[in-house]
């Protein structure tokens, strides 16, 4: 491996860079760089800037501040257009391609050189073959896009970007839709550019993966660069510890759940394999009793979001039992599962939570069959309102009234809408999935506060959560999720976080 | 006249009750008609024609005497149904371009039964024929709905494809078992006169049935707005998935969609072959079920804005007629206003954009 201190110039060096959306501030003067034949790897949660970043890099957003240079040289980005010219390559996270055109035709689009009118498609054919011949990345200029595998897709966009010029190569997680296999795949060609000289940037959230691959990590947290470490001269458990923070506190929770009180949510050997067939729940048990919040601690991407959703009936399990208060629920819709009492507080608030209504029609989504709401059938409109008057004064929503689109509320203000929805009806089992991302300091006090009084009420919680520190402070349990099992579980009163990393990272056995 | 930044998210949320809201989007559709008028006289110029007679011809002949309102309204009839089946599909987040086909399955439906049974009296006979389109109607709607929901068919594609499979379904009826005694045409015996609606103004054809859509439309406002189904259908239409999280049954609800869109259509068809025609025809419809997804979207999904679209429709459609034979203007210009509404409807968004900006600088 060629060392990175020693070369002179990073291909490409940001300094200083910010990006700021209004008031809020996705990149906080983020200095970064990678040389040629190095492998950067850039860590982060969801949300952490990373791909802001990534967008400044490739010429899609202009930051406020700082400054971009290539080879030394300060160069300006307007557009894609500018950052291809200068030797920058993206591999996005979905790709950019036609699937109905061929690889040699999807690598020629828009291209002057190859010709406007006349295309020297054999040229392009010729030069394709002797690229994926050079990297081993067994790409056939006559294929069909839309007929590769994801994977093979993949090395399309990387036959591409060589083919365009690239030496910077920018890889938006690029593990994320691959199965293990293709992962190991990809590095292969990975390492072949990197001894060729090209300067990789590798965006991920996944600890093994970087380790194994990078010359350099650098962790984004909330914005900001926390950290560049040589990745020989660090750990995942170093690098776990960065990337969530570890400034946490206890809140001093004294009662402890009895043990022999009753359990009302309970998961047997959950097996969930997505569309491609790969596997993100296997074989993962759960059970949750009455007054007990159930920490599920993990990096993103361990099967988190699968879990809340089979747990809540928006997906249905390949195999594997649910019970809710004693009732078996397995395979049975999320109407059923709300008549019993559960509630769901999801993590896409946009895409689950809410509709493009009122506040009012909003507060009233699950309990719109039963009286007060309707009956009969009949909607009963001042019963609405009313209740949603009390939500609103009751969660504290700062709005105009009940007539105000949830729309224009603030994330936080739409996250009390749904919490009220969800808490007035007093449920048995409470799926909280990211219940505060994107909320401020205060919101997210409000919700802890209202998670903690359902606990005390004797509702049965599931907090998913990527903040360790919010899991580590509500839980009376947690366990951690790793490749869609549970890997291993600790008390509240005895958690060590070096364990935690460990187990959050699958460097230990449970 | 700058307005804020959209995506500021510290700005304070503007006060928009449902009210402000439906005003501005009444607004926009009249403002896209009003343009499609300006463009098309600009057409009649060119024809060598004053525009502003020709308007005014047009006008009396929709509206100018009772005569020609009842002709505008007995038009607006069919044109009210489509239009209020295209919506409730809509409103569920489906598209029925079907409705056509619906139609002509509606109209045979009751033919068949007025013909069948004539020696019902009246006060049953009546609803069995309009129950019979109606159900006829949403049966041949459910097909593309249980292929949409079984097998992911797209029911844009189904429900026109399906529209040819109708027509000429009812073109072998009409020929075969269902043609008249004489055998001459593609249309079944005339009905009998006890299955005919009651004339609504005496010496015009307008029936009864305008009032009858009337409450329909009322029934249907009431549907979407005042009960939990019309409010579930919403949800479903604007996000499915929330819809399912919330415990909604949404694969019934999608297919009580297709059922009420079908059976409205099937009304339409009942209304054309008992108020108009007096019997079945081949090509029933000059198109009714097509202008129906103008009439629903110039009318933007609700049943009153329906209703208003519907008369529109058939003023600009009756009082084409006058402006052909009082102003020389081809009727076909009139099509061509109408295909302009639809262009200047579909860029109403960016009316509603421009009004928006407005309201907020």
């Amino acid at each position: 491996m060629p060392s990175p201190a020693a070369a002179p110039m990073p291909a490409l060096a940001l300094s200083g860079v910010t990006v700021r959306f209004g008031t809020f501030t996705a990149n906080d003067r983020i200095d970064f760089s990678v040389g040629s034949g190095e492998v950067h790897a850039l860590l982060g949660e969801n949300g952490a800037g990373k791909t802001t970043l990534m967008r400044v890099v490739a010429g899609l957003l202009k930051p406020q501040d700082g400054t971009i240079a290539i080879n030394g040289t300060p160069v300006t980005l307007n557009s894609p257009l500018d950052a291809a010219a200068l030797g920058i390559g993206m591999v996005h996270q979905h790709f950019m391609l036609v699937p109905p055109l061929s690889v040699a035709q999807n690598a020629a689009l828009g291209l002057p050189r190859v010709g406007r009118f006349f295309p020297d498609m054999r040229r392009v054919r010729a030069d394709l073959a002797e690229i994926s011949e050079r990297y081993g990345l067994e790409v056939d200029p006559d294929a069909i896009v839309g007929d590769l595998t994801v994977a093979g897709q993949q090395r399309v966009e990387i036959v591409k970007a060589l083919y365009r010029g690239a030496r910077i190569f920018v890889l938006d997680e690029p593990t994320a839709v691959l199965a293990p296999k293709e992962v190991e795949g990809l590095f292969r060609v990975l390492r072949m550019l990197a001894e060729a000289g090209t300067a990789m940037v590798f965006i991920s959230h996944k600890l093994n993966e970087v380790m194994e691959i990078s010359n350099r990590v650098s962790v984004l947290r909330q914005g900001k660069l926390v950290a560049t470490r040589a990745t020989a001269e660090t750990s995942g458990a170093e690098l776990a510890r960065l990337m969530i923070g570890s400034d946490f506190e206890l809140p001093h929770v004294s009662d402890t759940v009895p043990q022999d009180a009753p359990v009302r949510l309970e998961a047997r050997s959950l097996a969930y394999r997505d569309e491609r067939g790969v596997p993100r729940l296997d074989g993962l048990d759960l059970s949750v009793r009455r007054g007990e919040i159930v920490g599920i601690a993990g990096v993103d991407g361990n099967g988190q979001q699968e879990l809340a959703e089979v747990l809540t009936g928006l997906r249905q399990p390949q195999s594997g039992t649910l019970m809710i208060d004693g009732t078996d629920v397995t395979g049975s819709d999320p109407a059923r599962r709300i008549g019993l009492g559960l509630a769901h507080v999801p993590e896409d608030r946009q895409r689950t939570g809410i509709v493009d209504l009122s506040i009012a029609e909003n507060a009233v989504l699950e309990t719109i069959d039963r009286p007060p709401a309707s009956r009969r059938g009949i909607l009963s409109h001042s019963a609405i309102r009313a209740f949603a008057e009390t939500l609103i004064a009751d969660y504290d929503v700062r709005c105009t009234g009940p007539r105000q689109p949830i729309t224009t509320l603030s994330g936080g203000n739409q996250q009390k809408v749904i919490l009220g929805r969800a808490l007035s009806r007093d449920p048995g089992v409470i799926v909280a999935v990211q219940p505060t991302r994107g909320l401020d300091v205060g919101a997210t006090a409000f919700v802890h506060r209202q998670l903690l009084e359902q606990r005390r009420r004797g509702a049965a919680i599931v907090l998913v959560s990527t903040e360790l520190d919010e899991v580590l402070a509500l839980s009376d349990r947690v366990l951690v999720i790793y490749a869609g099992r549970i890997v291993g579980e600790l008390p509240r009163n005895q958690i060590a976080l070096d364990r935690l990393s460990a187990l959050m990272t699958g460097q230990a056995a449970a | 006249m700058s307005a804020e930044p959209v995506s500021t998210p510290a700005a304070p949320a503007r006060p928009t009750g449902r009210f402000g809201d439906a005003g501005r989007r009444v607004a926009a559709s009249i403002i896209a008609v009003l343009l499609a008028l300006a463009c098309g006289a600009i057409l009649i110029a060119l024809w060598g024609v004053n525009p502003v007679s020709a308007y005014g011809a047009l006008l009396n002949g929709a509206f100018g005497n009772l005569n020609s309102i009842a002709e505008t309204l007995l038009r607006a009839i069919p044109l009210t149904c489509t239009g209020l089946a295209v919506a409730f599909a809509f409103r569920a987040g489906t598209f029925n371009i079907g409705a056509e086909g619906q139609l002509m399955f509606g109209g045979a439906a009751a033919a068949a039964v007025g013909l069948a049974l004539p020696h019902l009296p009246p006060l049953l006979l009546i609803p069995s024929m309009m129950g019979s389109a109606m159900i006829a109607g949403a049966l041949w709607s459910l097909l593309p709905g249980v292929l949409k929901l079984r097998f992911g068919a797209n029911e844009l594609i189904t429900t026109i494809m399906l529209n040819y499979v109708a027509i000429h379904f009812i073109s072998f009826l009409l020929y075969g078992p269902m043609q008249e005694s004489a055998g001459y045409l593609a249309q079944t015996d005339r009905l009998d006169r006890a299955t005919t609606l009651p004339q609504l103004i005496e010496r015009t054809r307008l029936h009864i049935g305008f009032l009858i859509v009337l409450g329909v439309v009322a029934l249907s406002h009431f549907a979407l707005w005042h009960t939990s189904w019309g409010y579930k259908l919403r949800v479903v239409g604007l996000n499915a998935r929330v819809a399912l999280n919330s415990g909604m049954a949404v694969t019934a609800l999608t297919v009580s969609a297709f059922l009420v869109s079908g059976a409205l259509a099937g009304l339409a068809g009942y209304m054309e072959v008992v108020g108009v025609q007096r019997r079945m025809i081949e090509g029933l419809s000059p198109g009714f079920g097509y202008t129906g997804i103008i009439v629903a979207l110039l009318g933007g999904t609700s049943p009153l804005g329906v209703l208003a679209a519907a008369i529109l429709f058939a003023a600009l459609q009756v009082g084409a007629t006058t402006m052909e034979t009082a102003e020389g203007v081809p009727s076909t210009l009139a099509t061509i206003i109408q295909g302009l509404v639809v262009l200047f409807v579909i860029g109403r968004g960016t009316i509603d954009l421009a009004l928006r900006r407005r309201g907020s600088a």
